[in-house]
């Protein structure tokens, strides 16, 4: 199996280049060079990010630091297991993951009139919802390997009852960007899957009117609050609506080339809330400017790309399936992050992936870079 | 796996492609979308959000000036600004006011005074994040364990800052009045005008009665500003930049403090007022009513408890006598109506009358009495001022009439409030046919001109009144408008004569035989004042007199110890001196005080004296 990897590669590349010959040495560990690069770099920008939004805390950019090394760890280690052992475990962890969202509901800690957290004796406190936001894509994409493909109406409506019983679950937190983010990664599946057009723009015309009775029966006062205030953020300037005019003052203010790295006025003065985690681009669009976030998302662009590349060179379509929606997955907290901070959506508390702090972010979300490694690189079964 | 029997993998890798396609051009849009986003606040309205990120850490705040000194005539202090540490509270910055309050209370305690304000200010309308005083003149122990403690406490901070104190608080209460806290309507006047606002943007004090309000435009200075970057939490980081402000300017006043001591210390125990003026400048020496309040509790605001007692106090120590008095001149009146009298020819200083105790009207039957039941007997004006003959000046009077008496008096102030920077001095009551048809609806009677005479019935007078009349008859006739404003930093103030016209009498000499009959009320034996001949050092015009409190019914036996000590009359007494070159000249008003030549007297020779004599020694 070995040896045929190595032919293909080089027919691959015509002449093979020091790159290419350490790109096939990776894969023999099943890491893809090029996404393993650019998470790095990442990473590092992160960290150089963090040390100025942190107010100059090395103590926080060496815990950040360790966070990524665990991640790059659990990413190395989810690289090594087969795509056919997430196909197998995935209902397991699905089935795990509803039982401990269930917990939540029934002992779960939290603040702020939510629960999210679990505390298991023996265990540091977590949110289930974390494990979700693998498992999800996983058994969805489980079930979708099995049916025809395009997929039946019927196979359909099924793969979105698995999807919505843990999102009405994390939406009973109350969670509604979480909830609202693990849907979108399930049904991403189903539209990787082959899901027809015509079902879609169906499926989005219901959601539309369904809204407003969202609104008026199921959100909370708070989330209601948060949606009023995205919407006239000025009307409350010195409570809710801070936030987001101080997060925008950052980002305009830094102009096109930005105050300087440890120079913004706005995070080194503590003007901007939350600036080493849901705020942090603000931090960046403020001290490096417009070109600094142009490079982020150059950097999150590639990624992204890399991703849905390696995900069409699938061998299985449980593979294609995973690692299509989980690179999707991560352009949406990018986009949905990036688009509160600078006060375009709704404040829903989504941290911006692999540069916020916060270990439980990171470490997950390196593990499914790690899951899509796996799936890209386990070809031959 | 048996489900690959039904599927074609080139079919699925092909749909699995263009769905990867179609998202990814998506994807690149909404990147795309991000992009546009980004470059619009950070292109198109990068210069609001610059002006804003400055304007959140610059701050222009207002400095407050300090407040210009008070001097009086002998470069004595009398205001004068001290440090002060206070604690405020910015309730913006704080996470729960009531819980911090709390903590405070157990760190340092509160009285029950200080609880009041800080209520009432927490509940005011305030500028955002300007402070809230919770505490003045803290010590160095509460400072200390605020600062340990300052960490638990957000929003909370010491601040230092200069305020008002009055060394010789009692003896100058009135007339210098204090500043206070600037309240809610202040506040709303000061901010009608934008240059007021401006100017008092950061401060806390202004002038509320006295010198420190007639002054307040003076002494309050301009306000300086300091650019300050501060963090989200208000702490200044630093200051870039600071325009100080402008002191305001300090004053000094004709006021004495020897004269201001010696009458509190002479009027102990009295109700009443003095005032002394300068003969040659107007300037006024003491304005001083007992009895006095401490003027320091008012600066920083005073409890109810204490304001209650000073309110309810029957003595009535917030009551300023010397210019809100209106007594009724009586015999004080005397020497001006007497001039009157002969500047209306009506006499001259030879006719004599014979006084029997009491005098009639043609076709009346009302008596009216003389003090003396007995008369005077032969009385001329020299006698009629040495013994204050009654019934000579009813009979004068009546001569002269109410034409020719009222426009005389009028040329000495009375009626009127004739001072320069005084402005809340009452005007006192200068009757005539005009105004008693306006106030009673009724003619001028011949019997209001009898009581006229002697300065009875409707005219009244401030104390202040009475002393400025007294200074312009010993200036013989010439006005210098009194004054409290001797010099503005140490600059004597020039104030120009105004348009009051000086006494020009038809006969000059009866200035000085006035004079020589005002000496003998001391010097005579049968003088009413002659009591005071005993301590006699500086020859000295003067008169006294006794304003009835009540209507003494005309049969009715006067009979003061029955009368409670409230209802007695009140004593008056004017002097000037020394007599052939008056310098000083002092009008006295004791409140029930009975004999003038007993009580107003003596305080008013002591005061004359100590001018006189400390002048020259």
């Amino acid at each position: 199996m070995a040896n045929k990897d190595f032919s293909r590669t080089i027919n691959d590349n015509h002449g093979a280049s020091g790159f290419s010959r350490s790109s096939a040495l990776f894969a023999r560990i099943h890491l893809d060079l090029p996404l393993l690069l650019l998470l790095l770099l990442l990473a590092a920008c992160g960290l150089l990010i963090l040390y100025s939004g942190s107010g100059r805390s090395l103590e926080m950019v060496e815990r950040q630091a360790l966070h990524y090394l665990l991640g790059f760890a659990v990413l190395l280690t989810a690289a090594q297991f087969p795509p056919r052992l997430y196909q197998q475990l995935a209902p397991f962890a699905y089935g795990l993951g509803v039982v401990l969202l269930a917990g939540v509901l029934l002992f779960g800690v939290g603040a702020k009139g939510a629960q999210r957290w679990l505390e298991l004796p023996g265990l540091p406190r977590f949110q289930p919802s974390e494990l979700m936001k693998l498992a999800l894509p996983l058994m969805v994409a489980c079930y979708m390997a099995r049916r025809p493909v395009p997929p039946a109406l019927s196979d359909i409506i099924k793969a979105i009852i698995i999807l919505m019983l843990p999102v009405v679950m994390i939406l009973k937190q109350p969670d509604l960007g979480t909830s609202i983010l693990i849907a979108t990664a399930g049904f991403l599946v189903v539209f990787f899957a082959g899901m027809s057009w015509r079902l879609i723009f169906s499926l989005a015309a219901l959601l539309a009117a369904i809204t407003p009775v969202m609104w008026l029966f199921v959100m909370r006062d708070y989330q209601k609050q948060r949606v009023l205030t995205f919407l006239n953020p000025e009307s409350d300037p010195l409570g809710s609506g801070w936030n987001i005019i101080q997060s925008k003052t950052a980002i305009g203010s830094g102009g096109i080339e930005g105050k300087g790295w440890l120079q913004g006025t706005q995070s080194q003065l503590e003007f901007l809330p939350e600036s080493h985690t849901d705020f942090i681009i603000a931090v960046l669009a403020e001290e490096l400017g417009l070109i600094g976030v142009l490079l982020l998302l150059t950097l999150y662009f590639f990624i992204i790309m890399r991703c849905l590349y390696l995900s069409t060179r699938c061998e299985t379509l449980f593979a294609r399936l995973v690692s299509g929606s989980l690179a999707v997955t991560f352009f949406i907290y990018v986009f949905v992050n990036i688009g509160m901070v600078s006060g375009i959506l709704p404040v829903v508390g989504v941290p911006l992936p692999l540069v916020s702090y916060g270990g439980t972010s990171v470490i997950s979300l390196l593990a499914a870079f790690g899951i899509i490694m796996s799936m890209a690189t386990h070809n031959k079964q | 796996m048996w489900e690959h029997s039904f599927r074609d993998p080139r079919q699925e890798r092909r749909l699995f492609r263009s769905r990867a396609i179609t998202l990814g051009l998506i994807i690149f849009m909404l990147l795309g979308g991000l992009v546009w986003r980004m470059a619009y606040l950070q292109i198109t309205l990068h210069e609001k959000y610059r002006d804003l990120s400055e304007n959140n850490r610059m701050q222009l705040r207002p400095v407050v000036p300090n407040r210009g000194l008070i001097y009086d005539r002998n470069g004595v202090l009398l205001a004068e600004n001290i440090p002060s540490y206070s604690l405020t509270l910015t309730p913006e910055r704080t996470k729960d006011s009531a819980q911090t309050l709390a903590f405070l209370e157990q760190l340092i305690g509160f009285s029950e005074r200080e609880r009041e304000q800080i209520e009432t200010r927490l509940s005011q309308r305030r500028r955002p994040f300007e402070p809230i005083v919770l505490k003045h003149r803290l010590s160095e122990e509460e400072i200390a364990s605020i600062m340990v403690n300052r960490n638990f406490m957000p929003g909370i901070d010491v601040e230092a800052q200069l305020v008002r104190y009055y060394p010789h608080g009692e003896d100058f209460a009135h007339v210098l009045g204090y500043v206070g806290r600037i309240n809610q309507q202040e506040q709303t006047q000061l901010d009608l005008d934008p240059d007021t606002k401006r100017r008092y943007s950061a401060s806390r004090f202004i002038g509320k009665t006295g010198a420190e309000k007639r002054y307040e435009e003076v002494l309050h200075g301009q306000v300086g500003y300091e650019k300050v970057e501060t963090n989200a939490r208000g702490r200044v980081i630093r200051v870039v930049e600071r325009q100080d402000p402008i002191p305001g300017d300090d004053i000094t006043l004709h006021l004495d403090i020897r004269l201001q001591q010696l009458a509190r210390k002479e009027m102990q125990g009295m109700r009443g007022g003095l005032v002394a003026i300068d003969i040659e400048t107007g300037g006024i020496l003491s304005l001083y009513s007992n009895p006095s309040f401490d003027p320091n509790l008012f600066v920083t605001g005073i409890s109810h408890a204490d304001y209650a007692a000073l309110r309810d106090n029957p003595d009535m120590p917030l009551f300023d006598r010397t210019i809100r008095g209106q007594y009724p001149p009586a015999s004080t009146l005397k020497p001006f109506v007497g001039l009157a009298i002969l500047e209306a020819g009506s006499t001259n200083w030879n006719e004599t009358i014979n006084d029997h105790g009491w005098y009639q009207l043609p076709n009346d039957d009302r008596i009216y009495r003389d003090w003396k039941r007995t008369g005077h007997g032969l009385v001329n004006m020299e006698r009629a001022m040495v013994e204050s003959c009654d019934t000579y000046f009813y009979e004068m009077a009546v001569r002269a009439g109410i034409d020719n008496i009222s426009p005389f008096l009028a040329q000495f102030g009375f009626g009127r409030n004739m001072t320069l920077d005084i402005p809340n001095a009452l005007p006192g009551l200068l009757p005539d046919r005009d105004w008693k048809r306006a106030r009673h609806g009724n003619y001028w009677f011949a019997g209001d001109t009898v009581n006229l005479g002697i300065g009875q019935g409707y005219m009244l007078v401030t104390p202040l009144q009475l002393a400025t009349a007294t200074a312009v008859l010993g200036n013989r006739g010439q006005w210098q408008i009194p004054r409290l404003i001797y010099a503005q930093n140490d600059q004597p103030v020039e104030v120009a004569h105004g348009d009051i016209p000086d006494i020009q009498l038809k006969a000059p000499r009866d200035w000085e035989r006035m004079t020589v009959a005002m000496e003998k009320v001391i010097s005579d034996l049968r003088g009413t004042a002659h009591r005071l001949y005993q301590r006699h050092t500086y020859p000295m015009a003067a008169k006294t007199g006794t304003a009835q409190v009540v209507g003494i019914k005309q049969d009715e036996e006067y009979d003061s110890e029955a009368l409670k000590e409230r209802l007695r009359d009140h004593a008056l007494f004017i002097a000037y001196a020394p007599a052939d070159k008056p310098r000083i000249a002092v009008a006295v008003v004791i409140e029930n005080g009975e004999s003038a030549a007993r009580t107003a007297g003596p305080v008013a020779q002591s005061i004359i004296y100590e001018y006189l004599g400390g002048a020259e020694g």
